[in-house]
């Protein structure tokens, strides 16, 4: 009897333990990807890597300063194209929506989410890219922008319902009518979570190559306006690293550096501006 | 706060949109052969045009027939010429014809990274066909130690790394092998992108050779450049005269001499297997794919501007990054072939 | 005298049909017509990816019929094309990633939901969140440099000559392959495994837990036999979330997978994956079949990928549903 239930005393401390190492070991990889990336990337940043175009293959000094604004344009314009529909298409939802259409909607969202990155690619390919007959700054905006709709919709579609009803009821009392009462109260109350929202899109589609092989494809030298092939900075890291030149994996480790670290500031920024309250209690 | 955002959104968007198209740009795409010569000329050409700038993106002669196929670059690049069907689907898609402009000669190396072995070994076909149709396993095997007598190959299984996507590099690599094997011919064919028996696909000639550097008993076949550039030893091949040649550029343009002299208008030729007691067997041309017909004039005076260029001044960077130049004949016959471009 | 009569105006719903261009100057129709053209542009996106992706591939469909998912040959220039090495492919990286994940993931989980206290349970998981915020590609780079070496250097090796009977560790140590890919991708998905499980475990009601403990079961008892199963769904949910990532996967995929069409048994083969295939070959697919062929493949991915994610939701929401009669709000 009591042997039976050191035994079992036993099993359980061990097990606790383990499940405590299965935490640390998913936990310290996050530390090792960082430390890595620091260790390479830190060394190879440098000057030249934020300033110059790239060089002539096997030439050492280029950079990627085409990649970083390429990159830049490209994440603008998919939250230009992707927020405003996610954003407005959440207030459908939850001001106007209810029944088939909005189930619908939902579910569309919810379809769009789960498409792997390259399918993207694909459909922005076939969309974007062929009728047109060139890469473009722009297809490569369309894509990203299509994978930063459902994320932005139903997060904030979450936001605007957790508004506390007595707000609404507040406004309409006063006279507010609907569109009104979600201009000056219903969003203003739920800013914190929207603008959480888009963050969370962006550094999500920010670190996006696979939609990028064939819409922005890829550019040498500067993309003059938006509708040239663009370099960005997943794209170049791909290219980089897959490539036997030393100085280029150096390239690619730095670019990694950047990437990950505009990622995961965007990330800590959101998490912040939530947990900072959100505007209203969501009782 | 909200107004300063706003703000700064609508001056970047007005930036992005001033600074647009000040320039021209062109966009090519297609073989990774002949990218380190390229780039290097888009790099030079550009510092003395700098209003113009040609992106050239190395995806593969494939892509680059694709690409220019589908009217989405303006102009592509190929170490393999396009076949007839090729051509004739371009022509129902444009009204139109493709011309082939030969820019530089090259030679497709077997390189390998075998530890503890930095000579040159010496490839028969049957040898390299063997290794390539996963009959041929481990590098002590007589097929390739009969021809290095001398050398202390190890026992060790032969990895095999090929092309991961539709390449010229690949299309002459197995020209080459379905010239030299019957079984070659008939098992896998020759093309851009074929049903390798055996291997790792690397993606791009940069990808190949990434991967032969990083695996320890492997083989690939690239262009002498990636070799020589990412210094890993590459290895002497046997001509059809006998003679184990090793790839250089006075080997690559013997093989294209009898071309050279005879060479059909529309440029597409293989000089691979050539005869000659000097010449090496997997050398090939390398061409620009450029539409006969242009819309917009400036990309197209640009381009033929370039190709000019490529043919004279440009010549004289092919060597140095191991590429061969033109025989004089083809670049006169190009010079005048350029004049078909509308 | 003069009088003024002000006129009210009209607030609250009108009941009873109003004329189109009369419900048109009420601000509030004007809104609800814009939001509504936004949500319904995302039903519309949907359906036309959807309409894209089954059109584009009306080719192969027919040529192949089911064969397409048979047939192991892979030839653009015969024109061939099954995507069994493919799709075996997908599944086995996935499949791969989820044995080292799962219990990982589910282990994590179980700390940070039942043991951990608050506050360490919220930091732990804040940079798990991070974990799942790392890109792709990143996670690419340091498979190609990182664990691609260590493989083909000690783990594959060590597994061989240990393990090496088994068909499954067979056969040369390239470094990339099969097993490669399933490691690089075991990373990526356990983030969605520890936080949805997470949350579903912290969602079982106190009650569950201490009825266990007073009926004299250890910790570890309490939680494996009573909370976890409990929450089994939702963990389940969590499991399909992983995979469905795992199998769309494409970066980190293609530059540690070895990139060969074949199906094979052995782990240390290099594989293909749908993703990658796609990726390494769109741009180059020549002839309409070849381009076709890739595009049914993307709606294979597309497909797998929908029913995974619909089941992981509906399993997710059934069990929090369950264990929330308690106000888990």
């Amino acid at each position: 009897m009591n042997s039976r239930l050191r035994w079992r005393k036993f099993v359980s401390g061990f097990m606790l333990t383990m499940t405590g190492v299965c935490a640390m070991v998913s936990v310290s990889v996050l530390f090792f990807i960082l430390g890595y990336l620091l260790y390479h990337g830190g060394t190879s940043i440098s000057w030249n890597f934020f300033t110059k175009l790239p060089a002539p293959v096997g030439e050492t000094g280029g950079g990627m300063a085409n990649a970083i604004v390429g990159s830049g344009k490209l994440l603008l314009l998919a939250t230009l194209f992707g927020v405003p529909i996610g954003f407005f298409g959440a207030i459908y939802l939850a001001e106007f929506g209810g029944g088939p259409i909005a189930f619908v909607v939902r579910y569309a969202a919810d379809l769009l989410n789960g498409v792997p990155s390259i399918v993207i690619g694909i459909f922005a390919y076939a969309l974007a890219v062929l009728p047109f007959k060139h890469f473009s700054t722009l297809a490569g905006g369309f894509a990203l922008g299509l994978m930063m709709i459902p994320i932005t919709l139903r997060s904030t579609e979450e936001f605007l319902r957790a508004v506390p009803r007595a707000l609404r009821e507040g406004a309409m009392a006063l006279g507010a009518s609907k569109w009104k009462t979600i201009v000056s109260v219903i969003v203003p109350a739920a800013y914190r979570g929207i603008l959480t929202a888009i963050l969370l899109a962006f550094a999500r589609v920010a670190g996006e190559t696979a939609p990028l092989l064939f819409t922005a494809f890829g550019n040498r030298f500067w993309s003059p306006g938006l509708n040239q092939p663009t370099a960005s900075l997943p794209a170049m890291i791909y290219n980089y690293a897959i490539s036997p030149y030393d100085d280029w994996h150096r390239q690619a480790w730095a670019a990694g550096l950047v990437l990950l670290g505009l990622i995961l500031v965007i990330n800590i920024l959101a998490r912040g501006i939530l947990s900072r309250g959100i505007s209203v209690s969501r009782s | 706060m909200k107004r300063i955002s706003g703000l700064f959104l609508a001056l970047l968007v007005l930036a992005v949109v001033v600074l647009a198209d000040s320039a021209l740009s062109i966009t090519g795409a297609g073989a990774t052969f002949p990218y380190p010569m390229y780039s290097k000329w888009f790099d030079e050409y550009h510092k003395k045009n700098s209003n113009l700038s040609i992106n050239y993106q190395s995806i593969g002669s494939g892509g680059g027939i694709k690409q220019v196929t589908e009217g989405t670059v303006d102009f592509g690049a190929s170490d393999g010429p396009m076949n007839d069907e090729q051509l004739k689907a371009y022509a129902d898609k444009h009204g139109s014809g493709i011309l082939h402009f030969p820019t530089v000669m090259g030679a497709v190396v077997p390189f390998y990274n075998i530890p503890g072995v930095t000579a040159e070994l010496n490839f028969t076909p049957e040898a390299l066909a063997g290794i390539y149709l996963g009959k041929i396993t481990k590098w002590n095997d007589p097929a390739i130690a009969g021809a290095n007598k001398g050398v202390s190959l190890p026992a060790n299984d032969i990895v095999v790394v090929h092309r991961a996507e539709g390449s010229g590099t690949t299309f002459c690599w197995t020209d080459y092998l379905s010239k030299v094997s019957e079984e070659w011919k008939t098992k896998v064919g020759k093309g851009g992108s074929v049903n390798w028996p055996v291997g790792l696909g690397g993606k791009g000639s940069e990808g190949v050779t990434g991967t032969v550097k990083n695996t320890p008993n492997s083989i690939g076949y690239v262009e002498l450049t990636y070799a020589e550039s990412n210094k890993i030893p590459y290895g002497n091949v046997k001509n059809s005269a006998g003679v184990f040649v090793k790839a250089s550029l006075s080997a690559v343009s013997a093989a294209a001499a009898g071309a050279a002299k005879d060479m059909p208008d529309d440029f597409r030729v293989s000089i691979t297997d050539a005869p000659g007691k000097a010449s090496y067997p997997i050398s090939t041309f390398t061409w620009l794919l450029i539409p006969q017909k242009f819309t917009d004039t400036a990309k197209r005076d640009a381009i033929k501007g370039f190709v000019r260029w490529a043919l004279a001044d440009g010549q004289g960077y092919a060597e140095s990054l191991s590429y061969a130049k033109l025989p004089k004949e083809v670049v006169a016959k190009e010079l005048k072939a350029i004049d078909k471009i509308q | 005298m003069a009088t003024t009569t002000t006129t009210v105006p009209s607030a609250g719903p009108v009941v009873g049909s109003r004329s189109f261009l009369s419900r048109l100057r009420d601000g509030d129709e004007i809104a609800r017509m814009i939001t509504f053209l936004f949500a319904a542009s995302v039903v519309l996106v949907t359906l036309l990816l959807v309409f894209e992706l089954w059109q584009g591939s009306v080719l192969p469909r027919h040529k192949f019929g089911f064969n397409f998912f048979r047939t192991s040959v892979w030839d653009p220039i015969f024109d061939q094309f099954g995507a069994l090495p493919f799709i075996y492919g997908t599944l086995v990286t996935a499949g791969v990633s989820l044995l080292i994940a799962v219990p990982l993931g589910i282990g994590a989980a179980i700390f940070l939901a039942e043991l951990a206290p608050a506050r360490i349970s919220d930091t732990l998981e804040f940079f798990i969140d991070l974990l799942a915020a790392v890109p792709s590609v990143i996670y690419g780079l340091l498979g190609v440099f990182v664990v691609v070496p260590l493989m083909r250097v000690y783990i594959q090796p060590a597994l061989k000559s240990t393990l090496g009977f088994l068909p499954l560790f067979q056969g040369p140590a390239y470094g990339v392959g099969f097993l490669t890919a399933g490691i690089v991708l075991a990373i990526m998905v356990i983030p969605y495994i520890i936080s949805v499980s997470r949350e579903v475990l912290l969602s079982v009601p106190r009650d569950q837990r201490e009825a266990a403990l007073s009926l004299g079961s250890t910790r570890w008892e309490s939680t494996w036999k009573v909370v976890v199963p409990f929450a089994r769904g939702g963990i389940m949910g969590s499991i399909f979330l992983a995979l469905a990532r795992a199998l769309g996967e494409t970066m980190a995929v293609t530059m540690v997978i070895g990139n060969n069409p074949i199906v094979s048994a052995s782990l240390f083969s290099p594989g293909y994956s749908i993703a990658a295939v796609i990726a390494n070959e769109l741009t180059e697919a020549t002839s309409n079949l070849h381009y076709q062929a890739l595009i049914e493949l993307g709606l294979v991915l597309f497909i797998l990928t929908f029913v995974l994610n619909g089941l992981a939701r509906l399993l997710i929401v059934a069990t929090s549903q369950k264990g929330s009669g308690m106000g888990h709000a």
